[in-house]
């Protein structure tokens, strides 16, 4: 076997190496040397995501084809690197708190490890890396989900997550299975491509419902939600804003990838009609739900089965302008979720509060806390000029590209939902800025990185939009990839 | 870039904005200073640009858009951020620099959180002139929602009476209004050019190429016009209208009424009806009907309200139906009349506003029932008062005597049955306004003195008269020297009859 082939998987190797320095450091580390764990992990991490935006595209296969690395795919890993530094950096105070700091090196190094899997993910060429991909992006998840080992609704939550997350994996295996029947022999993406041109038989379509469901349970689709809502709740704060945005992206991602590869050729035929239903039912499930919860974790649950039906839009386009339109509707995704989950943590920690009742009256008491959560709140909804208004407006312009009735009506059931959307989030604006009576939360102040956090995602709800550069480099390593 | 002179409309409110969020939280001096400045920087920009563009037009510069510039922002789908303007814009951007420049004076005494609510305030500002300056529809779709969002915490925070109510519900039925919207836009855009032209957002040229086909202009239309519809407050899509003025502080209400709500207007003939000609030709009669619904069902409501403010926003509703009732009607001159009733609608209820807001700072109360006298007690707002009761029943001398008339004149053009039972209907509103506001004028003005207390309040002081001085003024001089407006108005609906004549 030629091992230079490992050289071609650069950006793994650049976790990896991440992961083998934080895990020698923890475990040879004396006690104060694992004082200085967070602080290496996150400059670590920083300098990794830097080389990973700035290192040179080439597209590279390895493996006889089994792991690509090109544009576009460096450009979805670089884009879930800077929500995963930005998690390190908010999380970075509670991984301090009495409980946990004892095992703070384990976070850490799960975390890595699932961040590896996802990039896996994306990169695949192949079912059987894709499927490794995902293990080590789930399984690893369950135990951080469960992190907070005193705490009850923590094991709940732990539970659920891997039931639903090795029951998902099996029924894409039956999927994947019918899909090596139908390409004999094969799981190749580009095998199977060839192999269903024209296929319409009920297998085939038992094969890609299977597949949709498996990865529709990483992504929390309707109807694979269920376990979304108690594991957000359940897990730490810190865990359910890497669930909500990192392994919800990758996951997008990587479906992006399958679809337009392995089953782009039969698109309009069969599967074209299945996410369609999907989406509505994702988007508009997710929004009627969020309207009555109370619990701001369980309230971001629903927001996120919401916005990840939004997120498939892009698929439906299957086209460069889509998946260019969806890394950025991701990107802008990524900071504005992770703000909403930072004042959340932020006010957890110190108060542990976590109802919507209990932000009554914010802004008298943390103005800068309530204005960063207001305009987190605009731009999930998508009002500008903050970014959500941008990367909603440009996901529905690449759906209507093809000019067909249906896409039409899809991109207006989309519309009306928005505004069921911006009710729900107007209802916590509306807390913080109009109800009555006395603030329930006391000022005080946030530490240096949670702070950090919050500037860095309040300047990409600010900035995104408004500089277009970001959207043009997303388009353009979209096309990298549909060239491919 | 900031070598055109528009960009400036947007930029100077954000440079209020930023100088705002360096003031100190109850530094009222302070704001006061960035606010007065800034928005008689705006006021004064404002009349220049009118000044420039009628010295431009009477040297003989016939380009359909003056002060023209495009750069491009979003280029995979070839967004830019365009502008231009003709006269009518032109003339919205002057009706806005002075409701703004009115608003800052009738909120002097805003509280709580002086800071935060002319924040808003101020954002919104920067949507309406962001919106008259655009001729690119995605940024005009841009700036349309930018004014609309701040309407939520402006009524919700600083509102009275049923404030979260009224301020969710204009907010959602809004946002409704702008999804249709939006999904026309996008139709619009892949329809913009011929098979393997280049696709724009770009209005001019959307209606140079002239290539959407007319089934699709048909649905375009109906989700554009209701889109703008809802803002322009058309039944049965109005009823956010009431409830929101109800709530709002002074200068929303000013502002909303006054420059908000011709948003609708403006868009409706410059995108649905300028784009999509002939399904305007073709569908007008179903928006005919609805309103004129408005127009008469909004001056009948207005005579049963006990509240002022209510029945100003109802007499809104009516009046903003007769705007777009005119622009339906398809013809130079009933438009023309169209866009002299927005202007003079926004002025005279950025006065009724205003007064109401004077009245009900001193009284506490809005209910006619409970006030009267108002004559003897202040009699500089009094007079006011019925001045503005005197523009909106259409008194000649008045901007609202030249609207309507034009409106009505223009109307008859059309000869058809149909056309002239609806014009009849809506002329009927004119008696049915006079009632109301003879009926309020009668109590609340010239009626006795019903409580004993209001006898020791006082009567305006000066910032209050600064800010109603500059409404009548202006009101009049549309109402005497209505054949300047009226000819810049004239010349820029030349393109889009040319438009609506060719689609035949």
């Amino acid at each position: 076997m030629d091992y230079s082939q490992f050289g071609a998987m650069l950006p793994e190797l650049i976790i990896l190496g991440v992961f083998f320095v934080v895990l020698l450091w923890d475990v040879f580390g004396g006690e104060s040397a694992r004082k200085a764990l967070t602080p290496l992990t996150t400059i670590l991490f920083g300098l990794a995501t830097v080389a990973i935006w700035i290192l040179p595209s080439s597209n590279i296969a390895a493996f006889g084809g089994m792991y690509v690395d090109d544009m576009a795919c460096k450009t979805m890993k670089a884009i879930l690197n800077v929500g995963v530094f930005i998690v390190l950096l908010q999380s970075a105070k509670w991984v301090e708190s009495d409980q946990v700091a004892i095992r703070k090196g384990e976070f850490y190094e799960l975390m890595l490890v699932t961040l590896f899997g996802m990039y896996l993910m994306i990169s695949a060429r192949h079912f059987l890396l894709f499927v490794i991909g995902l293990e080590s992006a789930s399984l690893p998840l369950a135990a951080m989900v469960a992190f907070n080992k005193r705490h009850y609704e923590s094991h709940e939550a732990a539970f659920k997550y891997i039931i639903t997350a090795v029951f998902s994996s099996a029924v894409l295996l039956m999927g994947l299975s019918f899909v090596y029947a139908f390409s004999g022999g094969s799981l190749y993406f580009n095998d199977i491509a060839a192999a269903v041109i024209g296929e319409e038989s009920g297998l085939l379509v038992c094969a890609l419902a299977f597949v949709i469901a498996g990865i529709g349970f990483k992504l929390s689709l309707v109807p694979f939600h269920l376990w979304t809502a108690d594991v957000y709740q359940g897990a730490p704060t810190a865990v359910t804003s890497y669930l909500s945005v990192i392994s919800k992206g990758s996951a997008a991602f990587a479906f992006f990838v399958i679809f337009v590869q392995a089953f782009g050729t039969l698109y309009s035929a069969l599967w074209e009609w299945m996410m369609y239903a999907v989406i509505i039912a994702t988007i508009t499930v997710g929004n009627l739900f969020a309207i009555r919860q109370k619990n701001m974790k369980r309230f971001m649950a629903f927001s996120s089965i919401s916005q990840a039906g939004y997120i498939m839009l892009g698929v439906m386009t299957e086209s460069a302008l889509g998946l260019g339109s969806m890394m950025y509707y991701i990107f802008v995704y990524i900071v504005s979720n992770l703000a909403v989950f930072s004042v959340i943590s932020a006010i957890e920690n110190k108060t542990g509060k976590l109802s919507m009742d209990d932000y009554d009256g914010l802004h008298k008491t943390n103005p800068w806390l309530s204005f960063a959560m207001t305009l987190a709140m605009f731009s999930l909804a998508g009002i500008p000029p903050f970014a959500g208004f941008f990367s909603k407006f440009l996901i529905f312009t690449s759906v209507t590209a093809s000019n067909s009735m249906a896409l039409y009506m899809l991109v207006l059931i989309a519309l009306i939902n928005t505004i069921i959307s911006l009710y729900y989030y107007l209802l916590v604006v509306k807390a913080i800025w109009i109800n009555p009576g006395e603030a329930k939360v006391e000022s005080f102040k946030s530490d240096g990185s949670q702070r950090v956090a919050l500037w860095i995602c309040v300047a990409g709800i600010i900035l995104f939009g408004l500089v277009s550069s970001i959207y043009q480099y997303c388009i353009d390593s979209a096309t990298n990839l549909i060239m491919l | 870039m900031f070598s055109n002179f528009l960009i400036w409309f947007v930029i100077v409110p954000i440079i209020m904005m930023a100088g705002l969020a360096c003031c100190g939280n109850g530094n009222m001096k302070a704001i006061r200073t960035v606010m007065v400045t800034c928005s008689t920087v705006l006021l004064g920009m404002a009349i220049w640009l009118v000044c420039e563009f009628l010295r431009l037009r009477g040297a003989g510069d016939t380009s359909e858009m003056l002060f023209q510039g495009s750069w491009m922002w979003y280029e995979p789908l070839n967004i830019h951020l365009a502008v231009g303007v003709d006269g009518i814009s032109v003339l919205m951007l002057l009706l806005s620099a002075i409701i703004v420049f009115a608003g800052t004076f009738a909120s002097w005494k805003i509280n709580p959180l002086p800071k935060n609510f002319f924040l808003w305030f101020a954002l919104l500002s920067t949507g309406v002139f962001g919106f008259f300056i655009s001729i690119d529809m995605f940024t005009m779709f841009m700036f349309y929602e930018v004014a609309l969002i701040p309407m939520y915490l402006l009524i919700g925070v600083w509102g009275t009476g049923r404030k979260e109510y009224s301020a969710m519900k204009l907010t959602l039925m809004l946002m409704g209004g702008s999804a249709f919207l939006m999904l026309g836009l996008l139709g619009i855009y892949w329809h913009s050019a011929p098979e393997g032209g280049e696709l724009t957002w770009n209005i001019l040229q959307i209606a140079h190429n002239n290539s959407i086909d007319p089934t699709w202009q048909n649905m375009l239309f109906c989700f554009t016009f209701v889109g703008f519809g809802v803002l322009g407050a058309m039944f049965p899509f109005h009823t956010w209208s009431p409830d929101g003025h109800a709530c709002a502080p002074t200068a929303v209400s000013m502002l909303h009424a006054g420059v908000l709500m011709k948003l609708g207007g403006y868009g409706c003939f410059r995108i649905a009806i300028y784009l999509l000609p002939s399904a305007a030709q073709e569908l007008s009669w179903i928006f005919i009907i609805l309103t004129g619904i408005s127009i008469v069902y909004g001056a009948f409501s207005a005579c049963v309200q006990t509240d002022l403010k209510y029945i100003n926003a109802y007499s809104s509703v009516s009046h903003c139906g007769m705007v777009l009732f005119a622009i339906l009607m398809l013809n130079q001159t009933a438009m023309t009349g169209g866009i002299l009733q927005m202007l003079s609608h926004g002025l005279m209820t950025a006065l009724f506003f205003a007064l109401i807001g004077m009245i009900y700072g001193r009284t506490h109360t809005r209910d006619i029932r409970q006030m009267g006298g108002m004559m003897k007690i202040m009699p500089y707002l009094g007079v006011c008062y019925m001045i503005a009761g005197f523009a909106s029943l259409g008194l000649p001398g008045m901007s609202g005597f030249v609207a309507e008339m034009t409106i009505f004149f223009g109307a008859f053009e059309n000869s058809d049955l149909f056309h002239r039972i609806f014009v009849i209907a809506a002329t009927t509103s004119i008696v049915i306004t006079a009632v109301y506001i003879l009926r309020v004028v009668g109590k609340l003005i010239l009626g006795p003195v019903q409580d004993e207390h209001h006898l020791q309040l006082t009567d305006a002081s000066w910032w209050e008269r600064l800010s109603t001085a500059t409404l009548i003024l202006c009101l009049a001089g549309i109402g005497f020297f209505p054949n300047w407006i009226n000819e810049t108005i004239q010349q820029s609906f030349v393109p889009i009859i040319n438009a609506l004549n060719t689609a035949i």
